[in-house]
């Protein structure tokens, strides 16, 4: 993979985790009647999607 | 009741191996053997951003205010995630720049400026006070804890005197170890390989220690998560502190405290000095910006759980900040605590011995050497003394820091729980944000913006959070907070100009930055920059510029033997002998220039001790005239971007090029291939024409000259003239032919027909002419083959293929078979013969011109007619025109040669 589609793919995942951690994703969250502590495993979901895509892009161009 | 003198044996333990641990680490360093130079140490090292604030606090927000303690880790998760960009132009340019830390480096950043440095310090200073103070209270309250459990704790700090505190004896004990740890060494680049390690370590410890309460709380004091989030769910309160409602300020709370989060993580000392300063490879980012978000969310992840089980389970009487400690002691665990309060001890000490190194080298560097070197009291009388002096005055400030740390503690440390004290010093350290990065991004940023809006944002921050904390304490009258001071109403400190109805924090940050960028951005559009700030904001905004770094800029005369004074003095001989190391030069002795390299180099080992205001200063003490020649950085940074710009462009154009004369290149082929097929196709023909020529001529003349002939013999010579003739005609009518097929001339008049009426008829005209014994048998298959096509053409193209088999079949017993059938919607007529065949290779060639196979026994030997070579390029020419192919494959039935006719099938009427 090149360059500069790693920085396209780096914006678009700051943007994904900015999204995912703000209020409008976050209040649908939260009035999810599903379960009272869906709001926590959602942020703790999330987070764990965000840092797993971050690994994956940093770690798999180590052969370049 | 644990014993206190085991509390204290565990607590220097542990203080002695860290020391060890750091001892080790600088060794190894000195060896050359780093202990740091791996991504995973240098994520661990960050992790320094857990305190004991996260250690105690998170559990205790968490049981107030619910999810909102995870901001404080989502905002550097997101921080992490721009590293690749933000975090790696800050170590690039702090690495050019040797930058000491966050105060050097926005020095730097607006042209060198000690005020700004200044500035920075001092802000740093009083705003990160509450934080070290906030560390200094979690480590005196999880010891009494664990003392006094289950006695409720009474902190009444102001009412005992000083030396009955612990935590002034904490303090205390700290400095000494701070000293002992940070300022062993005075390290030209300010790096503290040794106390990274141990931050390391501590990073460890502290993880260890949570998830050990944690699952202990989860798996031991109940069955497991499902039991306990059973419980959670059957009591209504607890459900309330799960939603969005219990953040405060709700979803603008909930941004607000995000953006701080993030803000901070970049701007607080600590996190500068072990993120850009301790950094010693850029590509250690790369790991880190996961991993250390992962520390992160591994840490966090029973917080909730713990504060759960607290309020569940907990007695009335505890403080949820020590959630973590009372839950193991009421659960009557003997060694658990012990662990607790290790980590709690690591997470503090780690914090501390981080923050107080930054702060004392941001008040040596910033505050206390620019004012000596300005106001002349520092006689350096032996060599390498500014080392000592510095040391000294580190040491000093390690000690006063942590004593302002202590006042804050006993004067305001009630007021607030952990966490809000720690979001105080967050929103103080966010006001650097926008001198540091909108400084690396936009070059008009200038140095009297930044400062003005530090200032702006620093008052508003001051007036906001730090004195409504005095305030609550007791310290003013109690009607500041709720009618304003003097009791101006818009003047109310966590409801500035009326605004009413935000969390402290979020209000707070929103006047301050508002302020801070409002002001920076203005003032820079209206003032000037000097010289030096242009040079420094097009060096810190073009950071990632390729060869930048490399370009000298000394252009003032100094000479060696001042430059080697200077140096000496300041920073000894050893590391003077380094730096002219860099240059050496046999011949020149000390009364020499010096090159412009060496004195950018001599001032890059000064910043690296002093900061580069008071290295900024030295240097001009020894250099004269023009010291930086402005004219030429600038022009490096136009012309270089300029270049690179021209550079792109003419390597497009080159590439334009390259594909146009390749394409020329083919196209000049192509015409000398056409003009040698050209020249060639003339011998061919002048050849073909002349051999008929030739022996109608020689008859032609033995006719004339010899009148007794005898009649059969003169017959038999006129036949062979005819024939000859004939042949002649049908050649050039050939060549004609191709000529119009080539040239495009060639009218034909398609019509629609039917193919296999026309193959009959061309059979038997074959079979009139037929005199040499040929088998010719036909297969027709469709009762009618209707096809366009031009019928006299085809039936040329029929008959020469009729006519080719014949003559390549076998000697013999010679075999011809037509064969039509339908092929999906074409017809294909194949014509084969039982000859040898045409080799693989051969195939295409008989459908050049003049191509004639070589039969090695000599066709005409028998008696058959020489082909011109031309009836297969006719033929192929003429097909190809009605839309259909003509090609050569091995015959199936008669092993032979067999030419396939493919026309497509004429449409439906």
């Amino acid at each position: 993979m090149n360059a500069p589609r790693l920085k396209e793919r780096l914006v678009a995942l700051i943007v994904l985790a900015a999204l995912l951690f703000s209020p409008p994703l976050l209040l649908i969250a939260d009035r999810s009647p599903a379960t009272s502590v869906w709001l926590v495993v959602y942020l703790f979901l999330a987070w764990g999607v965000v840092i797993a895509l971050m690994a994956w892009l940093m770690e798999r161009r180590h052969e370049e | 009741m644990r014993d206190g003198s085991v509390v204290l044996i565990a607590a220097f333990g542990y203080l002695a191996l860290l020391f060890v641990i750091a001892a080790w680490g600088d060794r190894r360093a000195a060896q050359g053997r780093s202990l740091i130079g791996s991504p995973t140490v240098y994520a661990l090292s960050i992790a320094v951003y857990c305190t004991a604030w996260t250690f105690y606090g998170s559990v205790g927000r968490a049981a107030q205010y619910g999810p909102s303690f995870l901001l404080i880790y989502l905002g550097p998760t997101l921080a992490m995630l721009m590293a690749p960009f933000l975090i790696r132009k800050m170590v690039r340019i702090a690495s050019a720049q040797r930058i000491t830390s966050i105060a050097d480096f926005i020095s730097a950043r607006y042209g060198k400026s000690s005020s700004l440095g200044a500035l920075v310090a001092l802000i740093a200073l009083v705003g990160i006070t509450p934080y070290i103070a906030l560390q200094l209270k979690a480590i005196t309250v999880s010891h009494a804890v664990l003392v006094n459990y289950p006695q409720a704790v009474e902190m009444r700090l102001a009412d005992e005197s000083f030396w009955a505190d612990k935590s002034f004896w904490v303090a205390l004990v700290l400095a000494a170890f701070i000293i002992l740890f940070g300022t062993r060494h005075l390290d030209a680049s300010e790096r503290h390989e040794g106390m990274v390690a141990a931050i390391a370590f501590e990073s460890l410890v502290k993880l260890v220690a949570f998830l050990s309460v944690g699952v202990f709380t989860v798996f031991v004091l109940f069955n497991g998560p499902t039991d306990l989030f059973d419980q959670v769910v059957a009591s209504p309160d607890l459900t309330r502190l799960m939603s969005l409602d219990a953040v405060p300020g709700g979803a603008l709370g909930w941004v607000g405290m995000l953006v701080l989060a993030f803000l901070a993580f970049l701007t607080l000392p600590r996190q500068f000095q072990v993120l850009v300063v301790e950094n010693v490879d850029e590509r250690h980012l790369k790991r880190a910006s996961w991993l250390f978000p992962l520390y992160l969310l591994v840490i966090n992840l029973l917080v909730i759980p713990i504060a759960m089980a607290g309020l569940l389970l907990g007695d009335v009487n505890s403080d949820p900040d020590s959630f973590v400690l009372t839950l193991p002691l009421q659960a009557g665990q003997a060694g658990l605590p012990l662990l607790v309060f290790i980590g709690g001890l690591s997470a503090a000490t780690g914090m501390m011995i981080v923050e107080t190194i930054a702060l004392s080298t941001m008040v040596s560097n910033q505050l206390v050497m620019p004012l000596l070197l300005r106001s002349g009291h520092l006689h350096l009388s032996t060599r390498g003394q500014l080392a000592s002096w510095l040391l000294r005055i580190r040491r000093v400030a390690i000690l006063l820091i942590l004593m302002l740390g202590y006042l804050y503690h006993a004067l305001v440390g009630d007021a607030y729980s952990l966490v809000t004290i720690g979001l105080v010093s967050f929103a103080a350290a966010c006001q650097f944000a926008p001198a540091l990065l909108i400084g690396m991004y936009w070059r008009g940023a200038n140095r009297l913006g930044a400062g003005v809006g530090m200032s702006a944002g620093f008052l508003i921050w001051a007036w906001t959070l730090l004195i409504p904390g005095f305030a609550q304490s007791g310290w003013m009258e109690a009607g500041f907070l709720d009618q304003g001071p003097w009791g101006i109403a818009w003047l109310r400190p966590y409801a500035l100009f009326g605004l009413e109805g935000w969390d402290i924090y979020t209000h707070s940050l929103m006047w301050s930055l508002l302020a801070n960028v409002g002001l920076l951005v203005g003032f820079s559009l209206f003032t000037r920059q000097s010289t030096l700030e242009q040079t420094q904001a097009a060096l810190f905004t073009e950071a990632m510029h390729p060869d930048l770094m490399q370009t000298s800029l000394w252009q003032g005369q100094t000479t060696r033997g001042e430059l080697r004074a200077l140096l000496d003095r300041y920073l000894g001989s050893s590391a003077t002998a380094r730096v002219f190391a860099t240059h050496p030069d046999e011949a020149a002795d000390d009364s020499q220039p010096a090159p412009p390299g060496l004195t950018a180099r001599a001032e890059q080992a000064l910043a690296g001790s002093l900061g580069s205001a008071s290295a900024r200063v030295l240097i001009d003490s020894v250099v004269r005239g023009e010291a930086l020649d402005l004219e030429s950085i600038l022009s490096i940074l136009d012309t270089t971007s300029e270049t690179l710009e021209v550079n792109r462009r003419l390597e497009q154009k080159s590439n334009e090029l390259a594909r146009t004369s390749e394409q020329l290149r083919a196209a000049n082929e192509r015409l000398r291939e056409l003009d040698r097929l050209k020249d060639e196709f003339v011998a061919m023909v002048s050849h073909e024409l002349r051999t008929p020529l030739t022996s109608i001529r020689a008859f032609a003349e033995i006719l004339r000259d010899s009148d007794d002939l005898p009649d059969e013999k003169r017959r038999h010579f006129l036949d062979v003239v005819v024939r000859e003739s004939q042949r002649l005609s049908r050649l050039i009518e050939e060549i004609l032919d191709l000529a119009r097929l080539e040239s495009g001339r060639l009218t034909l008049e398609p019509q629609r027909l039917d193919l296999a009426a026309l193959a009959r008829h061309s059979v038997d005209a074959v079979r009139l002419e037929e005199n040499r014994g040929v088998n010719l048998s036909v297969e027709i298959t469709p009762a009618s083959a209707d096809v366009i096509g031009d019928p006299d053409r085809l039936e040329q193209v029929i008959i020469n293929l009729l006519d080719n088999a014949g003559k390549f079949a076998d000697d013999d017993d010679p075999q011809v078979l037509m064969r039509l059938e339908r092929y999906k919607d074409h017809y294909r007529l194949s014509v084969e013969d039982n000859g040898t065949g045409i080799a693989e290779d051969e195939r295409e060639r008989v459908f050049e011109k003049f191509h004639q196979i070589q039969r090695q026994d000599g066709g005409e030997a028998r008696g058959r007619p020489r082909g011109s070579g031309l009836g297969l390029p006719i033929s192929r020419g003429i097909v190809a025109h009605l839309g259909g192919r003509l090609w050569v494959e091995q015959a199936p039935r008669l092993g032979g040669a067999c030419l396939v006719m493919e026309l497509p099938g004429a449409p439906e009427q």
